[in-house]
């Protein structure tokens, strides 16, 4: 199985995640620390542009990893890459722990809220995702500017659609599509095949 | 919602941007949907990019702490709930534990006491289990281990805790109810008592009075749980006295 399954711009080297998962689903320690190698990053990065708090995001992305430990054999490689499955649930939980701090507590300024992209300044020394953030940040910029804030403030600060429609002072609906032909021209844009 | 309507929610639910009752729906939407299905996957696969682009350099002792923790944590099983669509089993299990806890709770009040339930709880495990496989798998892995134990008491203001552990899991479940609002700006936050020290073990909905909740991590050495109230967001360490401490059922 040498299907190169990494969803980042670069394809070349790189170690084999799905064999790697197979292994971790047999109770593999090792292959989960090369694993972890692979997306403990990616993981840690995203909990932190949702859930902000460093400390509690290392929590969170703690959670993550030892989720992708627990329930590595319910992967199925049908549905996507493994990256693509454990930012898919990073992101749920990150989200999950922003909304319950949330229901109680106002959360930031509008105005904090309203710089959505995130700093993009965490430099990290790896050629390949500097090249995929250059590449992220190209895509974002052919979005119409309500499509893009729509998009980063759902997606990076873990906003409902409702919300986001509130903070913007837009109809649902225009959210709703906002949201999705937005994401299609990213789609289109990075040339992420489904 | 009209289906029209349900098909532009693909971006939302992509972006995980639906609340829990429009998510059940459009869940419900996707099976019959393979059109949907598959923009779901492309655009599950694009925000995935986004999240890939803020990567960061992880500290070590992330790692090490992964890795400490993962080895006391039990695999599960393969078997993955018959779901259409793109996301994963976890998510979904995440999503129904409301209900999961509404069943549980049903269970228990209506079996009248935590006495009567311990004594039925050979006979109803298996169809308690039932039930709740279907809502909350991970719930009812613990609620219907050979060795879940459940201890109830009463917390203040007339507010009663359930907790049930399994040691064979290696996990815990808490259900509460009628637990008064927590203050402005505070939550209920749930933790492990290792031998008098209070480990995380995650926090409860603040705008839930009735809820189930999954405790975070392994059991491993604890000898019960405590409840405090934190500031929004939890707490490294306890910062008030505790509403309530119990110990984990040993018989």
């Amino acid at each position: 199985m040498k299907e190169v399954v990494h969803i980042s711009g670069a394809r070349s080297a790189g170690p084999d995640l799905p064999e790697l998962l197979d292994r971790v689903a047999r109770g593999d320690q090792d292959a989960f620390s090369s694993l972890y190698d692979a997306v403990g990053g990616p993981v840690l990065g995203l909990v932190r542009t949702v859930v902000r708090d460093p400390a509690q995001s290392e929590e969170v992305a703690q959670e993550v990893l030892v989720d992708v430990w627990r329930t590595a054999a319910r992967y199925r490689r049908d549905r996507g890459s493994v990256m693509n499955w454990v930012l898919t649930l990073a992101h749920r939980r990150a989200v999950d722990r922003v909304r319950s701090a949330q229901a109680a507590t106002e959360r930031e300024h509008k105005a904090a809220l309203l710089e959505q992209t995130p700093a993009f300044d965490d430099v990290t020394e790896q050629v390949e995702s500097r090249l995929e953030r250059e590449q992220v940040r190209r895509c974002l910029r052919t979005l119409t500017e309500l499509q893009r804030q729509s998009v980063t403030l759902a997606y990076y600060r873990g906003m409902t659609y409702r919300e986001v429609a509130e903070l913007l002072a837009v109809p649902l609906g225009t959210v709703k599509t906002r949201l999705r032909d937005g994401l299609i021209r990213l789609r289109d844009c990075l040339g992420v095949a489904g | 919602m009209s289906i029209a309507d349900l098909h532009t929610l693909t971006g939302a639910y992509a972006l995980h941007a639906l609340s829990d009752e429009e998510r059940a729906e459009f869940e419900r939407h996707l099976a019959d949907c393979e059109s949907c299905a598959q923009e779901v996957r492309e655009l599950t696969a694009t925000a995935s990019r986004l999240g890939l682009a803020v990567t960061v350099t992880p500290p070590v002792e992330l790692k090490a702490a992964v890795l400490r923790r993962i080895a006391v944590v039990r695999q599960d099983s393969p078997h993955p709930p018959a779901a259409p669509g793109a996301t994963s089993s976890r998510l979904r299990r995440a999503r129904w534990s409301h209900f999961a806890l509404a069943a549980c709770l049903a269970a228990a009040a209506g079996l009248g006491g935590v006495a009567v339930w311990q004594h039925q709880q050979a006979d109803s495990a298996q169809q308690r289990a039932d039930t709740a496989q279907r809502q909350s798998q991970q719930l009812a892995e613990v609620l219907a281990a050979p060795d879940a134990k459940a201890a109830t008491g009463s917390l203040k203001g007339g507010a009663t805790g359930t907790l049930v552990v399994s040691h064979s899991k290696n996990q815990a479940v808490f259900v509460a109810a009628g637990l008064p609002r927590p203050p402005t700006g505070k939550v209920y936050q749930l933790w492990f008592d290792d031998a008098g020290s209070m480990r995380p073990a995650g926090l409860m909905n603040p705008a839930r009075s009735t809820e189930a909740v999954l405790l975070s991590g392994p059991v491993g050495q604890a000898s019960g749980m405590g409840i405090t109230v934190e500031p929004a967001g939890g707490s490294p360490a306890p910062t008030s006295a505790p509403l309530a401490v119990m110990s984990f059922a040993t018989a």
